[in-house]
């Protein structure tokens, strides 16, 4: 039995119906009701939804062989676990994105609101910067607005949120999609099945 | 004895130390703490550069020790023909990587130190395999080759952020960002193709040597070929053969270790148990002359595996009160725990105390 993770929410669903098309579905899994576990026997594949961000706790901690996370939270936790594909959805972008009139000068720290505290460190220390990393949970494009950062860093889809609150994009720093993951013993023990997953699923992906 | 009065550690240590002995290696005692100044020295080989400090009554700074490995290492001598053969149970306090907090970890290993050759390093993959299967049945040793590794990188480019950044996604066994990466930093079609099917060389060690063959085009990556070949040659003639496998994921730090390179994994644990390789260039960093492997092994983990849990915290309470003679209650005890079982000789039953039978003395006198 593979113990399958998928994110909860709009990207969840993309994803079941990759694995589904791939011959792992499971019917029940489309029932109306509060059940957090799905199974197909004849399959030999189990579902869970859990929040995106836990995805790679569940597979990390092997509580699920496999599952499905985006590359944003791949590298803000940094989990061991092995990353066997891109999927190629929920393709979006980590940025960092300021108020169109702010102009960096490089002279004194620069303060960053994100969620992605280590992703924005990683950036910054590479280009040399001195920064201050203020830590919030959501609602980020409101911290620059009200001063309470210069820029921030974050996930940008369409820059539609961005636009109406009169920020732009300054800098990329990576592009993001969705990564199939696995647990790295959970790998050593059903080796095949895993792969037998992953090379159904790559057969899918579209460019 | 009943074995469930044994924690799985425990349960673990006293066939490995058998294990360990039978092999000739001897215990080594060392100190709970070394000079700090030591582990700043090394800081570059612990796996965390953070240590528990304290001032000694002399006021020298001392550190709880965070490795074994180096105490070792340090304590050891090169003469040429000689190995010291090693084998620890220690606690050791590192930074745990979930909580970010000191732990107190239990490990045990071995180490053999000096004119090493292939039966040392076959001798060390042979014990890692049998303690794992002193533990489980169901276990999975991975070995790997770091010169098959350099050579393939040092092959596609010189670029010490490249070779960082590849190693990271073969120890991710990640292809589709090895191949974004190879184009970022322009390596050859060629190369890049060489490092991508790399990562898929993994599991039966015939099948993996065959493919392997075509991608050992420098010497030091043809040698390392050898090396693999001829363990795996002796590896056949072993009863845990097929429980040992290929795998080129494990990428162990290159400043620290050489050559051969291993994992062990046990099913039911999340991580790897088992660690450990050749460290050369541990000991070349310390102006050594000898070569070096070994393995730890971390009995901390096996907290996880799944084990039958006594329904019963106790076989007997004992109920007794004043009206109850001492004598009497002690002589009862005594013929209880005599019969195997377990007593509690208690005034009222403790309210979540699980137990299989309740005597009540007061009744009896």
């Amino acid at each position: 039995m593979i113990n399958v993770a998928l994110p909860k929410g709009r990207l969840g669903e993309k994803v079941y119906a990759m694995f589904e098309k791939a011959g792992y579905e499971c019917p029940s899994i489309k029932e109306v009701n509060r059940k957090l576990v799905f199974e197909n026997e004849e399959k030999r594949i189990r579902y869970f939804w859990v929040k995106p961000s836990d995805v790679s706790i569940y597979v990390e901690r092997g509580a699920a062989d496999i599952g499905v996370a985006g590359k944003d939270i791949l590298l803000e936790y940094r989990p061991d676990v092995y990353e066997l594909l891109d999927l190629n959805i929920g393709k979006c972008c980590m940025a960092v994105a300021a108020p169109k009139d702010f102009y960096d000068n490089g002279v004194r720290t620069l303060k960053v609101a994100t969620k992605f505290s280590n992703i924005a460190r990683t950036y910054y220390n590479g280009l040399g910067r001195e920064i201050d990393i203020i830590h919030l949970n959501g609602s980020i494009e409101l911290a620059p607005i009200l001063g309470l950062s210069d820029v921030i860093v974050d996930i940008v889809e369409t820059g539609a949120t961005l636009r109406e609150n009169n920020l732009e994009v300054f800098e990329t720093i990576v592009p993001i999609s969705a990564r199939l993951i696995a647990n790295k013993t959970g790998f050593q023990f059903k080796t095949k099945e895993i792969e037998a997953v992953a090379r159904k699923l790559g057969e899918m992906i579209q460019p | 004895m009943n074995e469930n009065i044994f924690k799985q550690d425990e349960k673990a240590l006293f066939p490995l130390r058998r294990l360990y002995r039978s092999y000739g290696y001897l215990p080594f005692k060392m100190n709970k703490f070394e000079e700090y100044d030591f582990y700043l020295q090394n800081k570059e080989f612990l796996v965390s550069d953070r240590v528990i400090t304290f001032n000694d009554t002399d006021g020298k700074l001392l550190a709880l020790k965070p490795d074994v490995t180096l105490s070792i290492v340090k304590n050891s001598k090169d003469i040429p023909g000689f190995k010291q053969k090693v084998y620890y149970d220690e606690n050791v306090y590192r930074v745990s990587g979930s909580t970010h907090r000191f732990r107190e970890i239990l490990q045990t290993g071995v180490e053999c130190i000096g004119d090493i050759d292939l039966y040392d390093l076959f001798e060390a993959i042979s014990l890692a395999a049998q303690s794992l299967r002193v533990i489980s049945e169901r276990y999975v040793l991975q070995i790997s080759h770091l010169g098959i590794l350099s050579s393939l990188l040092k092959q596609a480019s010189n670029n010490d952020t490249f070779i960082l950044k590849a190693s990271k996604c073969i120890a991710e066994k990640n292809t589709h960002d090895l191949q974004k990466l190879c184009l970022e930093y322009e390596i050859s079609d060629e190369e890049t193709c060489n490092l991508c099917s790399f990562v898929g060389i993994y599991g039966d060690r015939k099948s993996v040597l065959t493919r392997l063959e075509p991608l050992c085009k420098t010497s030091e990556a043809k040698e390392a070929l050898d090396v693999l070949k001829a363990l795996s040659e002796l590896l056949d003639k072993t009863s845990y053969s097929s429980s040992i496998f290929f795998d080129f994921s494990i990428v162990n730090d290159m400043s620290y270790y050489n050559g051969i390179v291993f994992k062990g994994f046990l099913e039911g644990i999340c991580q790897g148990v088992l660690s450990g390789g050749q460290y050369d260039n541990l000991l070349r960093r310390m102006n050594r002359r000898s070569g070096a492997v070994g393995f730890a092994l971390y009995l901390d983990l096996l907290e996880d595996l799944p084990a039958e849990s006594d329904p019963f915290d106790v076989d007997v309470v004992l109920l007794y009160d004043e009206t109850v003679s001492v004598s009497d209650l002690a002589e009862r005890a005594s013929l209880l725990t005599a019969d195997g079982k377990s007593v509690s000789a208690q005034k009222v039953v403790p309210e979540k105390l699980r137990y299989r039978s309740l005597i009540d003395l007061r009744k009896e006198s």
